[in-house]
């Protein structure tokens, strides 16, 4: 792999950040994409749901306000917004499933060409596995983004032609933003829209199995 | 009047059979029935089937019952980072384990509340989900058969009672309960509170008493986790 610097995990969340707009209703996953919330950009309100039944969270609770009846899909406690509410986990499923959500962000293991998403289970790994909410958001989200390194800690890629890993949902990626690239999952295929800085679309390429398509010139991610 | 309210916690779980089918409400901590499931626990209970979004936090919350083997099987979300004792069992063989879709769980429990035989999902299809299931296309789409999830008992929390068995959650500790409360055929709830008759306004009744067969006023655990 070139020792070139690629965007910290923190810089993926804050490029997903901007993919949301004023107004909107979106589902945070684990991982990389619980950072988002950091990174709103200045002056736009977001409705985060949480699973568990809440639509409206707002920050991490800071130390002392704590309340363990009132936490986020990682447990972690949190605060609320101006115009909360509560519902059970039956009605918070049926707004992932149903398409209500704008837009739900995921962490992956791997991402195919046709937008297939893999990232629940590491194949041989031992254990049961945890499925929770990923199949249901992945199977109605109307915009989903993904975020992720784009190669493994091996260097091995993670936008491949077909997914190796347990499948978690088919054709259901829209955007795959990792410390590369920003990708956008088309009918004709995958079209690099950014790529890091000092990143050339060819250097990006290799670091992918499945095929980018260039359309015109690749801009930078702009972080400012 | 019909009597729900029950003395103890002991007396709520008394006549629950070793092999039963059991829903047990929470979420990431919160809404847990801590309490009856250590009366459960404390019985010798043995041979039950968990219904479950997880499998326990270490110890705590469902974590008491894989410890002491007395789960055989679980049908589960996300049993979670801290569901050792549910994952050694697993990994010998003593516990078996159904992952269902999150979503998918809590309809499968609403369908079996509802009278509804089944019903047809894209969540899961072409995943380690839909193996043996039926599958069809419909409006274009592929498509798998879910089938209801019953169970004789829920073990639920909720914040406060009224003497007949409405309810009211506190925060997101709603979760999974006012659904298992609907699709078991006896639910016992574990409260805060147990307040008059009339004294929760018919306007902010989450769970109708409707689907509550006991109530046990619970002092003890609040967070097991």
């Amino acid at each position: 792999m070139p020792d070139k610097p690629r965007l910290t995990r923190e810089q993926i969340a804050q490029r997903a950040a901007r993919e949301l707009t004023d107004g909107a209703y979106v589902n945070l996953g684990w991982g990389i994409p619980n950072l988002i919330a950091n990174y709103l950009p200045q002056g736009i309100t977001v409705y985060f749901h949480s699973e568990n039944g809440i639509l409206g969270m707002g920050r991490r609770a800071n130390p002392g306000e704590e309340d363990y009846d009132l936490v986020d899909a990682m447990k972690v406690p949190v605060t609320l917004i101006p115009g909360a509410s509560f519902f059970h986990q039956a009605d918070a499923h049926l707004m992932t499933r149903g398409g209500h959500l704008d837009v739900a962000v995921l962490g992956g293991f791997q991402v195919s060409e046709n937008g297939d998403l893999a990232n629940w289970k590491i194949p041989g790994s031992k254990g049961s596995g945890n499925i929770g909410g990923a199949m249901d958001i992945s199977a109605g989200a109307k915009n989903l983004i993904v975020c992720m390194e784009h190669n493994t800690k091996d260097g091995a890629p993670k936008i491949v032609k077909k997914c190796s890993y347990p499948l978690t949902g088919i054709e259901c990626v829209n955007t795959i933003v990792t410390d590369l690239a920003v990708i956008d999952v088309t009918k004709e295929g995958l079209v690099l829209r950014e790529a890091a800085p000092g990143w050339s679309p060819e250097e990006v390429q290799a670091q992918t199995e499945a095929k980018l398509q260039v359309r015109g010139r690749v801009p930078e991610i702009n972080l400012a | 009047m019909k009597q729900k309210i029950v003395p103890s916690l002991d007396a709520a779980v008394a006549d629950i059979p070793d092999g039963a089918r059991i829903m047990f409400g929470g979420f990431g901590g919160a809404g847990f029935p801590n309490n009856l499931i250590q009366a459960l626990s404390r019985k010798g209970i043995k041979e039950i089937t968990a219904i479950s979004n997880n499998c326990g936090t270490r110890e705590g919350e469902l974590g008491v019952m894989f410890k002491n083997g007395q789960v055989r099987h679980v049908i589960a979300s996300f049993p979670g980072p801290h569901s050792n004792y549910f994952q050694e069992r697993y990994a010998k063989g003593e516990v078996t384990c159904e992952l269902v879709p999150q979503g998918i769980l809590c309809e499968r429990m609403r369908a079996a509340a509802a009278g509804l035989f089944g019903f047809y999902t894209t969540v899961g299809v072409d995943t380690e989900v839909a193996n043996g299931k039926e599958e069809r296309v419909i409006a274009g789409k592929r498509c798998i058969l879910e089938l209801p999830i019953h169970a004789d008992f829920a073990l639920i929390k909720a914040e406060k009672s009224d003497e007949l068995g409405n309810l009211t959650y506190r925060l997101a500790a709603r979760n999974f309960n006012p659904i298992m409360a609907m699709a078991a055929t006896t639910t016992i709830v574990e409260v805060d509170e147990i307040v008059p008759v009339g004294s929760i306004d018919p306007e902010n009744v989450i769970t109708p008493a409707i689907f509550v067969q006991r109530i046990v006023q619970a002092k003890g655990t609040r967070y097991a986790g």
